[in-house]
């Protein structure tokens, strides 16, 4: 690829594909077929490319910026040298891990749909994978109308003006929304407003956003029903009309609700002078039924990588587009080193992300949901998600109490299973149940959170009636299970619930001294006969000492500055960091 | 008492900051704390949940409790106590009448788990 330095220079830069052939082509394309490069010439030039790394034809500059630090000097970038070997190292990897290949992942708030594999195929064609993120709009045509047509969509889906793709995660287009928030109210010289209002029930990222934004939090609590405390919000808005920048607001709330309170609590604000930043993490329960812009919000953030099917997981790239009205437009994010298209120039905030459409890469996903599912394919999913989720409630709620429903007694996307009375009658908590799914073949629920001894689950649209109903005869028989416990038959300890999971080691173990049968610990289900068995690949481990001790399982800090220095490392360190390797391999 | 479950006590114009009783056994065991400055002050990660803590009145940190970095247990063993947080000048000791007392949090705590 290449970009322009100025009006008289051009980078190039290659990568390790690139032979001789292409620099001879590329200095003949220069110089024109009257003069070619002769042979001599291109071994000159090509004398002065280092072997690998970093290569530059300005030796001097080569040196600066050539890497002196040794990297990639872990074990594991070095046993495995042939395909069959990294084919079987990473099977083993992924054969350690209860994926969506074996059944639900039921986590709530994560929407963790079905990422298809006609979505994913485009992101592996060289065209989409292989362009860097400067590369000149010229040559990206259609990089560019893909660009265009999903800034059109997610404004459509949000029922927004104007949208920009550039930031990588929901709490990045979180703090993009609110710079938004600040450079409009600069712009109409009110740059006193910097107070944000976020409810307490928020995700965590809604005041740690506000936060890298410059602005000043104030806390709003829940009432009785999980909802925003209104009147304290409108207290909270009026005491600093003055200040009042933004309030950050999650629909359907962070309890599984449809508040009905939402526009109301969108007009409280707009009346002091403030914005409202719609979280989007829980668009799964809106798409076409009703949007963050019809709510009365002012921006939103879409994460790409929960409702429109990028995948979770290794760390991301997600993608946390975020949306604005018409007002907000002018002042969504630019680039410096390449400007984005659909940007205002004159009043564009500066870059959020590195790149100027972020991850671009992994969008050819989200451009072939929306088209693939059309707006008729959108509204269904969401209404899907919506009758599973209430389905799942439904036959749960006899054997355990659902913690916030709506004035109709229905949940949204998702629900929240209570757990804490188990605690008094059983001893029994959200993490044993959480364990004893393993023995069952399944994830957890999301855990303790938005509220501490509790599951929270989150079927989306993409399961099956059989899957939820597996799922739900799960959780019925931990239930049976937990009452076991309530009436005295089971050992309050020594039980099912309180060793899970249990691993084959355990099982298949000469000695079993458990007061309850093996097949109990590791067939509590008919399913596992036929569907085989998923094994737990630790037992249970102790998270306060584990939360308390972290341990970093690479090779100590000193070990690799020796390997680097070719000193020896201190004595103390190497004790501590012995001391350390041997709690990691415990 | 806060209904986000801090308490303050005020003493010659300064308050003491910390979580309650029934804040840090919702959490579970504490394993991290991080204090500073802001209407959030900080932090607290159990093996539940990290958690956002909110000061209930607004004025100048003077001082955090630098025990709770190398000890996050003390939130769990004694809340009201030595698991105290953050040290604040209060601006306005009227504050202090939007706060809950010890009957009506307990109030307020029973509701919540309705």
């Amino acid at each position: 690829m290449y970009g322009h330095l100025s009006p008289r220079s051009l980078a190039v830069s290659f990568d390790e594909t690139h032979t001789r052939d292409d620099l001879q082509q590329l200095v003949c394309a220069f110089r024109g077929p009257e003069r070619p490069c002769s042979s001599q010439e291109l071994e000159a030039i090509a004398a002065k490319l280092p072997p690998s790394g970093f290569t530059c034809l300005e030796p001097s500059l080569a040196h600066a910026f050539e890497r002196k630090t040794p990297y990639l000097t872990h074990p594991v970038f070095h046993e495995y040298r042939t395909e069959h070997k990294m084919v079987r190292y990473i099977h083993q990897l992924a054969a350690k891990d209860l994926s969506l290949v074996h059944s639900m992942i039921p986590l709530g708030s994560c929407t963790m749909k079905l990422n298809a594999t006609s979505e994913m195929m485009p992101v592996s064609w060289p065209e989409f994978a292989l362009p860097h993120p400067f590369t000149p709009p010229e040559q990206m045509r259609g990089y560019h109308r893909l660009f265009a047509d999903l800034e059109k969509a997610l404004a459509d889906i949000t029922g927004f003006a104007a949208v920009s793709l550039q930031p990588n995660s929901g709490a990045q287009g979180e703090y993009a929304g609110l710079l938004t928030f600040l450079a409009y109210h600069k712009a109409r010289g009110q740059q006193q407003r910097k107070v944000c209002i976020v409810p307490t029930s928020a995700h965590g990222t809604n005041p740690a956003s506000a936060k890298m934004a410059g602005m000043h939090i104030i806390p709003v609590g829940t009432d009785a029903k999980g909802n925003i405390d209104i009147a304290e919000l409108r207290a909270r808005a009026e005491q600093n009309r003055e200040h009042l920048a933004a309030a950050m607001i999650t629909y359907p709330s962070t309890h599984g609700v449809f508040e009905e309170g939402i526009k109301e609590i969108c007009e409280i604000i707009h009346a002091n002078g403030g914005l409202v930043y719609i979280d989007g993490a829980n668009l799964n329960a809106q798409m076409g039924l009703t949007s963050p812009a019809e709510i009365g919000g002012d921006a939103c953030h879409l994460n790409l990588h929960k409702t429109l099917t990028i995948p979770h997981g290794g760390g991301g790239p997600g993608v946390g587009a975020i949306a604005v009205t018409e007002a907000l437009a002018p002042f969504l994010p630019s680039h410096p080193v390449q400007p984005v298209a659909s940007a205002h120039s004159d009043s564009a905030i500066g870059p959020v992300a590195a790149a100027p459409y972020g991850s671009a890469s992994i969008l050819p996903i989200v451009w072939m949901f929306v088209h693939m599912m059309g707006s008729d394919g959108l509204r269904e999913a969401s209404e899907q998600a919506i009758l599973n989720a209430n389905y799942m409630a439904a036959r749960l709620s006899p054997a355990y109490s659902i913690l916030y429903r709506g004035t109709q007694g229905r949940c949204a996307h998702e629900f929240i299973l209570d757990l804490r009375p188990f605690k008094t009658s059983a001893g029994i908590t959200e993490s044993d149940v959480a364990k004893r799914l393993q023995d069952y073949g399944f994830h957890s629920p999301t855990m303790s959170w938005p509220v501490a001894g509790t599951l929270m689950i989150e079927p989306t649209e993409s399961e099956s009636i059989d899957e939820l109903d597996r799922f739900c005869d799960a959780m019925l028989m931990i239930r049976e299970e937990i009452r076991q416990i309530e009436q005295g038959r089971w050992d309050p300890q020594r039980n099912p619930l309180k060793n899970a999971p249990h691993t084959a080691e355990v099982v298949m173990s000469d000695t079993w001294d458990r007061p309850y049968p093996r097949e109990v610990a590791a067939y509590p289900a008919n399913w596992l006969y036929t569907r085989g068995k998923f094994w737990p690949r630790t037992s249970r481990i102790d998270d306060v000492y584990g939360d308390r001790n972290l341990v970093c399982s690479c090779p100590p800090v000193p070990e690799m500055m020796a390997a680097t220095t070719g000193g020896a490392p201190s004595k103390s360190g190497s004790e501590e960091d012995r001391a350390r390797t041997a709690v990691a391999s415990s | 008492m806060s209904k986000s479950h801090e308490w303050v006590k005020l003493e010659n114009g300064t308050g003491t900051i910390g979580i309650t009783t029934h804040a840090a056994t919702q959490l579970g065991d504490i394993v991290g704390s991080q204090l500073e400055k802001g209407s959030t002050f900080g932090a607290v990660e159990s093996v539940k949940a990290a958690s956002d803590v909110y000061s209930p009145v607004s004025g100048e940190v003077v001082e955090v409790n630098a025990v709770l970095s190398e000890d996050p247990a003390q939130v769990n063993k004694d809340p009201h106590g030595a698991g105290w947080m953050i040290k604040v000048r209060v601006d306005n000791p009227d504050e202090l009448h939007d706060l809950m007392d010890a009957r009506a949090y307990e109030q307020h705590v029973q509701s919540e788990d309705h």
